[in-house]
């Protein structure tokens, strides 16, 4: 177990009255990143997270977080310490207000940064003796991230933190977190179906479809290997015979042949060569559509 | 200075962001010895990851642009790395402006011409001629 990696599962399994929500899921989540986990509703996001937390057992596999047992009972409760987690649902007490919250919230945690709680208070401009349950979907957003932001935490996860947001909010959700991570020494991880918001302030992502680890590794390797080969011919496209490694996939239509690569374009560039054909276009690929390719499409 | 890497586009954005930091230089928005924005503020502004901009600028000092100075920040290299970037631009801004000059004389359309260097750098820098006599 390497100590730099905050977060890692191994094949991960957790089935709930014989339903397999997590079915062999891996995950390396290194220090000081910013983590995407990235999947389509039910594709078993929350799960996962639910066992980092020891909320849930997993039926098979294991999870370490800084490098303790997810599923013991005394290592989740040092884990649970040393984390912020924000629920989808955002916990809040709605008859208290957004003072009394974090007061409250304030005394579980003996390192609580009261400093950062007014910083936040200000650049998020929450009323502070509005209730919680007077307060729109955004602020309470941001409140929640406070709550979570201040307890001194090695590792924030986040659970969907913008769904529901418009994109000011989003913004000023996606700002704190990167100005969190930039001036304290912490973790974060974040479930989203936004790939937007993955693309733009994440370092390294794990996509996962139907409670596997499909693409995972740093976001600009990925950006880097995952590249679309556009080659047109005089006559009819070839069929396609190629060795190169990495082809994700082959769509030839009439003079065109255009393939997917997660391997680079170099070898498959070197081998279409040699079918002469009288363009070759190599076009990036966005995070999008490296989702759309290796997730189950939704009819199914 | 206006840096704007677009994260959707496929590209990485610390290669985004070294091209922009180049661009800045070529075109002496920034010059030798002049400092950039630190990681920390340019991740805030960009709200991008702060990982992303050390790495732009670690990548950039490898290349000889900038200098990282330890305490103080990023600043643009005074060296020869910096000015042969700003020689190089021009000299290749006449070139492309006779060859672009050309193709109009030719009733090209500036789209057209667009396309054709796109295509030109997309196909076939990456695959180059074999023989190596071509056109």
């Amino acid at each position: 177990m390497r100590d730099a990696l905050v977060v890692e599962a191994v094949d991960l399994r957790k089935n709930y009255d014989g339903v397999e929500a997590v079915r062999g899921l891996n995950l390396e989540v290194p220090a000081g990143s910013i983590f995407g986990f990235l999947g389509r509703n039910g594709a078993g996001k929350t799960t996962t997270i639910k066992v980092m937390l020891g909320m849930a057992r997993p039926t098979g596999g294991r999870v370490h977080v800084f490098g303790l047992p997810a599923d013991s009972p005394d290592a989740s409760v040092d884990i649970r310490r040393r984390s912020g987690f924000v629920s989808e649902d955002k916990d809040l007490y709605d008859y208290m207000d957004v003072d009394e919250m974090i007061r409250l919230t304030s005394a579980f945690y003996p390192r609580w940064r009261a400093d950062l709680a007014q910083r936040y208070l200000r650049v998020f401009e929450l009323p502070s003796n509005r209730k919680v349950k007077a307060l729109s979907r955004g602020m309470r957003t941001k409140l929640a991230l406070l709550l979570a932001l201040c307890r001194g935490a090695e590792l924030l996860i986040l659970d969907e933190p913008t769904s529901g947001l418009d994109p000011a909010v989003t913004e000023e959700v996606l700002q704190a977190l990167v100005t969190h991570v930039a001036s304290e020494e912490m973790t974060v991880f974040f479930s989203s179906h936004q790939i937007a918001e993955v693309d733009q302030i994440a370092d390294r992502i794990a996509i996962i479809d139907r409670g596997r680890t499909v693409v995972t590794g740093p976001l600009d390797d990925l950006r880097e290997n995952f590249q679309r080969i556009q080659l047109v011919f005089n006559g009819d496209a070839p069929e396609p015979a190629f060795r190169s490694p990495g082809i994700v996939r082959v769509r030839r239509q009439g003079r065109v042949l255009t393939m997917l690569s997660n391997a680079g374009a170099e070898s498959i560039l070197e081998e279409a060569r040699a079918f002469n054909p009288v363009s070759i276009d190599v076009v990036p690929v966005t995070l999008k559509e490296i989702f759309l390719e290796t997730v189950a499409g939704a009819e199914d | 200075m206006l840096f704007r890497p677009n994260p959707s586009s496929g590209v990485p954005i610390y290669l985004q962001l070294m091209e922009q930091v180049k661009h800045s230089i070529e075109t002496g928005a920034l010059r030798p010895g002049e400092q950039l924005p630190g990681i920390r503020p340019l991740a805030e502004e960009l709200v991008i990851n702060p990982n992303t901009v050390a790495k732009a600028y670690r990548e950039l000092e490898h290349e000889g642009v900038i200098e990282l100075r330890h305490g103080a920040g990023a600043f643009v290299a005074g060296n020869a790395g910096a000015k042969k970037l700003t020689e190089k631009f021009r000299a290749g801004q006449a070139i492309v402006a006779a060859a672009v000059e050309r193709l109009r004389a030719r009733g090209v359309t500036d789209e057209e011409i667009r396309r054709l260097f796109e295509a030109e750098l997309a196909g076939l820098a990456k695959a180059p001629k074999t023989g190596g006599h071509g056109a």
